[in-house]
């Protein structure tokens, strides 16, 4: 049981790490990679995001959208099949705990609201978020497995990018070939860390 | 008006494409595009969503206050997302399939918000509209490119037709498997910009 809470992790960081081998939320991974420091940070809010908002749409998922997921409300509406509002339903969630979360941030963790402020709004677009939600109804995962999914993604994904940024830190005292300056050199970066992390594939526990 | 229409038009193609310039709209961009089809219909799908919602919130830039403005374009645009899915799953299903979630992540695709933001709520609504095409061309550029070497070098065939002779089958090609996984996707984005800029020095980046 632990186990396969464990192996569902131990995948979701590693073997199926979310930046580098499903490429979500590449916009923010490439644009806040120049620093360790608020790589971090936005790793955090990142991680905090997933752990809340993945399970929460699973519970939205399985009592108001799933074919016949209405059917504990009246017996008539056991019939109806919400789930094209999947989309809809889910980024609006997601906009809606960001919007929460700073919030309460703001109100009892005012130092913590000060280091993750900036980056909390810019998550709601981002991809990882959105893109963890419909893979857990892609393979239906139970509500613990989706919190447990929800919170690996986001430490793997804390990672890589964490990892990027001290690679790039590094990389102001190179000189690097005009056209490839920033952008260029980067992507180059991601592909080679993508196959240092192959290396996990196959891990199972 | 006919020059001012062609540039913006055209400007996101090369000299300010969304991928290569502005980093937009990147998820997508590798994920999808181990095949042709694949890209084809991608393209397809992303440029129908950025001029629609374009057009959208053109129209009604008017009428939406300021401060609810991100929930109002989010829904616009999720709501022509689940259009796009219901019609790929109506005719193309087999492919909507192999792009499994990254149909429902054009939501949150940063061109789509940024254009929606940066252009239409400024903008009437046939330049918006415009200006949509012409973002999503530029985004489908790239994606074709991409999609093209990924498939033709990783897999010695475009749009599923054998086009190299594979060593396999008594020929010269040995395919490199690496294309088709996901670092492929890293460096032939990479070597595309390098090129890319190679030709238009002013985008270089400072040191």
């Amino acid at each position: 049981m632990l186990q396969d809470y464990l192996n569902i992790a131990v995948k979701a960081i590693f073997v199926e790490n979310m930046a580098l081998t499903f490429f979500l939320g590449m916009c923010s991974f490439l644009a806040v990679s120049k620093r360790v420091s608020t790589a971090i940070g936005l790793g955090l809010a990142v991680v905090f995001v997933l752990t809340v908002t993945t399970p929460l749409n699973h519970a939205i998922n399985d009592y108001l959208l799933r074919p016949g997921a209405l059917g504990w409300a009246h017996a008539s509406l056991s019939g109806q099949d919400l789930s094209f509002l999947r989309f809809l339903t889910f980024i609006g969630t997601i906009a809606a705990t960001v919007q929460v979360v700073e919030m309460t941030l703001d109100r009892f963790f005012p130092t913590l609201h000060a280091a993750l402020g900036v980056f909390l709004p810019l998550i709601a677009v981002n991809c990882a978020i959105l893109g963890a939600s419909l893979l857990m109804v892609e393979r239906g995962l139970t509500l613990p497995e989706s919190a447990v999914f929800g919170f690996g993604s986001g430490v793997g994904w804390l990672l890589a990018i964490a990892a990027l940024a001290g690679i790039r830190e590094r990389l102001r005292y190179h000189h690097i070939p005009a056209g490839l300056r920033g952008l260029g050199i980067t992507f180059l970066l991601t592909g080679l860390m993508a196959i240092g992390f192959m290396a996990f594939g196959g891990i199972q526990l | 008006m006919a020059s001012e229409t062609r540039r913006v038009l055209m400007d996101p193609l090369i000299h300010n494409n969304p991928i290569a310039l502005q980093v937009l709209g990147i998820c997508s961009a590798l994920a999808v595009t181990t095949g042709m089809q694949t890209s084809v219909v991608m393209s397809v799908a992303v440029v129908a969503v950025i001029a629609l919602s374009n057009l959208s919130v053109s129209l009604l830039r008017n009428m939406i206050p300021t401060n609810i403005r991100i929930i109002v374009q989010l829904t616009i645009i999720a709501s022509l997302v689940i259009v796009t899915d219901q019609i790929l799953k109506a005719y193309v299903y087999e492919i909507s399939k192999q792009l499994s979630v990254f149909v429902g992540l054009i939501i949150t695709n940063c061109i789509i918000m940024g254009r929606a933001e940066a252009f239409a709520m400024q903008n009437p609504p046939l330049k918006s509209l415009i200006d949509g095409i012409g973002n999503g061309m530029g985004y489908a550029a790239i994606l074709l490119v991409v999609g093209a070497s990924r498939e033709v070098l990783g897999a010695g065939t475009f749009w599923g037709i054998p086009v190299l002779p594979l060593a396999s089958e008594g020929g010269w090609f040995t395919p490199n498997g690496l294309m088709s996984l996901s670092p492929g996707a890293f460096f032939v984005i990479g070597f595309l910009i390098w090129i890319l800029r190679t030709f238009r020095p002013e985008q270089n980046e400072a040191e």
